[in-house]
Formats: C-alpha cells, sequence, structure tokens
C-alpha cells in the first residue's frame, strides 16, 4: 500500500478535479437545459440571445450571480447561515465520487471511471442525502424568518419522509445483484444488453417509479416543489439568501438532479452498457471501449434530465397534505410490497446461487 | 498499524464527557444528547473488541457489529420516544430546564 | 497513516464531544454531536465495520440528529440558564467523570499489548457476512426489534399529539 502511494494519491486528485469540474459545468448548462425546455414546452424560445441558441448564457448567469451584492441581515445566526449552503453544495457534490461513468479500467492499479469504488457505493448515496437535509433545515432556521423556518421545516418533513421510499426501492435492485458495489450492480445488468437491465429483464419498474417520484420528492422539484414555490411562503428556506450563498442552493438543486438520475442509469437502466449488448461487435482498442461506455452513460443520465424538465413543464404543484399522505400512504406500502414480491421470486422460483 | 487499546482509550474519554455533560447541562434536551454520546462511546467499544476477538480467533467474528445494530435500534427508538416526551413536557410546562420541573403537580 | 487518520478523527469526536459540553446554545450541542457521530463512522470504518459506518451515518446522523435538531428548532430551545441545581453538579460531576475515565483509561492502557493492533484493510465485515448472522442466527431478536420500533412510534405520535 505504501509502495503506491504516490501514484494513487495523484490519479485521485487529478479524478476529483476533473470531475468536479465537469460536474459545475453540467450544473450550469443544465439550468439552460431547463430554461430552454420549460420555454420550448410553454411555446416560446427561452434563453436565445446570449451566445449561439444562448448557450453562453450560464456563464453570464454566473457572474451575474457573483457579482450581486452579497447582503447579510442583521438579525440571522451567523455561523449557521453561511454553514448551510456549504453543507447543501458540499453534499451534493460528494455523491459523485462514488458513481461510475465507465467501464473498469485500471492504470496503476486505480480506477479510472470512478473516483472511490467500495463495497457499500449505494449505501454512501442514500448517507449523503440523509445530511444534505440540514443544510436546508439549518438554513431556515439561522434566517431568523418565520416563513424561512415553515418553509424549511416542511421541506426537512418532505425530504426525510421520502428518503424512505427511495431506499426501500433500491432493496429490489440489490436482492438482484446480491452486492451494494455499484459496479457490480451494473455488471449484473451486462449480460443481455436492452433485456438484462433492471427496468426490463429485472422486473423493477415498479421500483423504478417509486425510485422516481421518491428522488423527485428528495431533490424539491415539480411536482413537489412547494417548498420553493414563489407563491407561497415567499421563497421558502432560501428567502434571505443573496447572491453567491443563494448560487450555492441552486447548484445544489441542480446537482442532486443530477446524482439522481446517475443513480437511476445505474441501478435501473444498465449503466454504462449499450442496450445492443451483444448484437454491435465490441470494438478492439480499449479507449475506444471506454469511451463508448462513458457515451451511453451520458447519453442515459441527458435522458433522465430531460425527463426531469418535461415533468416539471407538464405537471401541477402538489398540496402539501397531498405530498404527505402520497409519500407515507402510498409509496411506502408499494416499495415493500415491491420488496416482498422480488424476494418470493429470487427465493422460490429464481435457481438457487 | 494502531492498537486497539486506543480505539477502547477514546471510547472511555467519549463516556465519560458525556456522564459529565449528563449531570452539568440543564437543558434536557441537551441531556439526552448527552445519554447519545454515551451510547455512541459504547458503539465504539464494542466493534473495537469485536475486532480484537477476530485477531484473536483468527477468523471474522461480527457478533461484537450485530449488537451494535441492535443498539443504533433501541437508540432510535428511545430517541423517538424521549423526545416526544419532552415535547409533551414542554407543552406542560413551558420551559426546558430540568430545575423547574422537579414537582409532580404545578 | 492509519496512526495519522485515527489521531485525526479521534481528535474530531473529542473536540466535538468537549464542545457539547461546553456550549449553552443547544443548537450549537447538536451540531457537535453531528461531527462526533460522523467521526465516529470513520473509526468504524478504519476498524473494518463498512455496513456500520454507513448506517452510522444513515441511521445517526441522518435521522436521530436531526430529530434533536427539529425539537430544538420547534421549541425554540434558548441559550441555558444557570439555575441552582447545578452548583451540586460540577462539584459531583467533573471529578465523577475524571476519576471513571482515570479508572478505564488505566485499566486499558496497562494492558495495551494483550489487546493486539488492528491494521488496516484486514478483517473486513461485508453486508453479507453481517445478515448472515443476523437472519440466521438471531432471527427472533431482529422480529422482535421491529416490533419495539413500531411501539416506538405508536408511543412517539401518541405522546406527542395535541390534546383536543
Amino acid at each position: 500500500m505504501d509502495t503506491n502511494l504516490i501514484p494513487f494519491l495523484l490519479i485521485n486528485l487529478a479524478k476529483v478535479i476533473v470531475v468536479v469540474v465537469i460536474f459545475l459545468m453540467s450544473v450550469a448548462y443544465t439550468v439552460l437545459l431547463e430554461r430552454k425546455l420549460v420555454g420550448r414546452i410553454q411555446n416560446r424560445w427561452g434563453p436565445s440571445r446570449v451566445g449561439p441558441f444562448g448557450m453562453l448564457q450560464p456563464l453570464v448567469d454566473g457572474a451575474k450571480l457573483f457579482l450581486k451584492e452579497d447582503l447579510i441581515p442583521e438579525a440571522v445566526y451567523r455561523p449557521l447561515y453561511i454553514l448551510a449552503p456549504i453543507i447543501a453544495l458540499g453534499c451534493s457534490l460528494m455523491s459523485i465520487s462514488v458513481v461510475p461513468f465507465g467501464s473498469d479500467v485500471k492504470w496503476h492499479g486505480v480506477q479510472l471511471f470512478q473516483i472511490s469504488d467500495n463495497n457499500i457505493g449505494l449505501l454512501i448515496i442514500l448517507g449523503i442525502t440523509s445530511i444534505g437535509v440540514y443544510g436546508i433545515a439549518l438554513s431556515g432556521w439561522s434566517s431568523n424568518n418565520k416563513y424561512s423556518l415553515l418553509g424549511a421545516l416542511r421541506a426537512s418533513a418532505q425530504i426525510i419522509s421520502y428518503e424512505l421510499a427511495l431506499g426501500l426501492s433500491l432493496v429490489g435492485v440489490v436482492l438482484r445483484s446480491q452486492s451494494l458495489n455499484l459496479r457490480h450492480i451494473v455488471d449484473v445488468q451486462a449480460t443481455h444488453g436492452l433485456l438484462s437491465w433492471n427496468f426490463f429483464g429485472g422486473f423493477q419498474f415498479i421500483a423504478f417509479f417509486i425510485y422516481l417520484m421518491a428522488a423527485y420528492a428528495e431533490t424539491n422539484r415539480s411536482p413537489f416543489d412547494l417548498p420553493e414555490a414563489e407563491s407561497e411562503l415567499t421563497a421558502g428556506y432560501h428567502t434571505e439568501y443573496s447572491s453567491m450563498k443563494f448560487a450555492m442552493f441552486f447548484m445544489a438543486e441542480y446537482g442532486n438532479m443530477i446524482t439522481v438520475g446517475c443513480v437511476a442509469t445505474l441501478l435501473f437502466f444498465g449503466g454504462w452498457t449499450s442496450p445492443f449488448g451483444s448484437l454491435l461487435p465490441t470494438p478492439h482498442s480499449q479507449i475506444l471501449a471506454a469511451l463508448l461506455s462513458i457515451f451511453w452513460f451520458v447519453i442515459k443520465v441527458f435522458g433522465f434530465l430531460f425527463l426531469y424538465v418535461w415533468v416539471r413543464g407538464t405537471l401541477p404543484r402538489f398540496r402539501y397534505d397531498q405530498l404527505m399522505g402520497f409519500g407515507w400512504k402510498f409509496l411506502v406500502p408499494v416499495a415493500v410490497a415491491n420488496i416482498v414480491v422480488t424476494s418470493f421470486v429470487i427465493g422460490l422460483w429464481l435457481p438457487a446461487q | 498499524m494502531v492498537p486497539i487499546a486506543y480505539y477502547l482509550v477514546l471510547s472511555a474519554i467519549l463516556f465519560s464527557i458525556g456522564v459529565a455533560a449528563f449531570l452539568i447541562k440543564r437543558n434536557i434536551i441537551t441531556i439526552f444528547m448527552s445519554i447519545e454520546l454515551m451510547l455512541n462511546a459504547v458503539n465504539l467499544a464494542f466493534i473495537a473488541f469485536s475486532r480484537q476477538w477476530s485477531q484473536t480467533t483468527g477468523q471474522l467474528q461480527v457478533n461484537g457489529q450485530i449488537f451494535v445494530f441492535f443498539v443504533m435500534v433501541v437508540a432510535a427508538a428511545e430517541a423517538a420516544v424521549g423526545l416526544a416526551i419532552v415535547i409533551a413536557v414542554f407543552r406542560a410546562r413551558s420551559t426546558l430546564n430540568v430545575d423547574s420541573i422537579d414537582l409532580m403537580k404545578l | 497513516m492509519h496512526l495519522a487518520l485515527f489521531i485525526i478523527f479521534a481528535g474530531l469526536c473529542v473536540a466535538g464531544a468537549l464542545n457539547l459540553l461546553l456550549q449553552r446554545h443547544p443548537i450549537n450541542s447538536a451540531l457537535s454531536l453531528i461531527v462526533v457521530m460522523s467521526s465516529l463512522a470513520v473509526l468504524y470504518l478504519l476498524l473494518g465495520a463498512e455496513f456500520l459506518a454507513a448506517a452510522q451515518v444513515i441511521v445517526y446522523s441522518g435521522a436521530i440528529m436531526v430529530l434533536f435538531t427539529f425539537v430544538i428548532m420547534l421549541l425554540n430551545a434558548g441559550k441555558e440558564v444557570r439555575t441552582h441545581g447545578s452548583k451540586l453538579a460540577y462539584i459531583a460531576g467533573f471529578p465523577g467523570a475524571a476519576a471513571l475515565l482515570g479508572l478505564l483509561t488505566y485499566i486499558f492502557l496497562s494492558q495495551k499489548s494483550s489487546f493486539g493492533s488492528a491494521r488496516l484493510g484486514e478483517y473486513l465485515a461485508t453486508t453479507s457476512d453481517l445478515s448472515r448472522v443476523l437472519f440466521r442466527d438471531l432471527l427472533l431478536p431482529f422480529e422482535v426489534t421491529s416490533i419495539l420500533i413500531l411501539i416506538a412510534i405508536l408511543g412517539a405520535v401518541a405522546l406527542a399529539r395535541k390534546e383536543h
């Protein structure tokens, strides 16, 4: 272990820098994607003036948010006021550390397409989601504003209620893959192309829809975005935030969206495996095969972001009591039923392993 | 290479800080949190001993870790019920200071 | 390097625990306890208990402490007030805890060599090892704890509901 320490540290540092830079650029361009798509759904153009097709809009937006006046109201509880957006953005960035982007390529003994390959990757993502609640709860409380506190408590209650459905829906996938390691979960889905993905061949479509709905509620996105609806509690938990701290909450939300898309492709849609499976010949050069796997992964995550924005532009908002009733009284029992049925099928019908 | 005794000493330090906080603090929620600190210190001792037993017998012994699992479950249940009691007491007495909640009748 | 990691996270644990003791406002104590629990999760990883490290973060830091934080926020607990009972607690509390700590530390450090040393990466307890014991040998305690949680949920809802 000590002899390989220097290449280990340097390669991991390079991976972290590359992934974080690409992730933050994706967050910025996801905002643009959302504005243009919602614009098209509403029969208008969306941002189209800055650069060709509005492609430079995120840079201009970033500059604007950076240069706005950073106002800290007098009566806020300063340490937590400054800590809360840091927690939110930090948790959003940390979840990308266990997500594998491409096939298993090692250099000097270090995985190239995953920052950290460990046996409990799925639990780490659930744990980081649990810690992310603090960013919202503390921001609302430290703002010393009744509307912020109410918005924050509502948002936190929503998140912790749907965390349960989220976790339970992933158990069916774990039962089929017999492992919590994200790479093993994808490798189980690599056998027959499209048909062996967990959504189709693994029969986890109910779990997928539960996961999708729970994830939309976790990331506070439409149709579950009551905590941040402008017509409701002013702006909810980020009312008192301006400029860079507000930008951090914003980036955290879109970062969580991207992470949800990544986890959904890994667990239900075969990650980086191609849908054609063994019908297409695999390229001989290893570099081309690795790049092809990254290409498939990115296409699928992009599909999920498109779905996110599509749902946002189409569906109306849930009321708070409808939201909580839906999470507890519908999603959790259906998720438990999915676990029971999956375990019966695996235990009684499939051959013993 | 860390001697397991260091983990046990850390567990003892955390436990005694928990005991001190339990005796000194006057806010009932902080007293609850010091109970959780004591439980966590005990969890660390369990896992350290489970590792020591594995090293003594040469094969993996997980009974210490199973016990930690049960301690976590019981601590969660206890925290939920205890905080519900705190809320009920707060509704009746409007104070969270344990020195003011010392009579059965107001 | 194992020793360096241990010292950093053990230092964080002790600092968080002392902060819990010394802070006046309960929200600061709650946040320092979250730091303690997350550092303990890293220490569990160093001892090879990877599932328990994840469970510590998910259950303790992410659920139990969220519950504490909500209650502190909702009840609007303010800074602590020093009342009459605390003087006696100072006289009995600090020396008692110090005596306990001294005794335990003396016992553990004098027997240091008989406990052995933990090396990083050995005796890794995977989730399947834990579940093999939990669902075969200890199935009854597992089911009983699920009933315990059910009773706790019912009790918490019944106790905290508003009287009409």
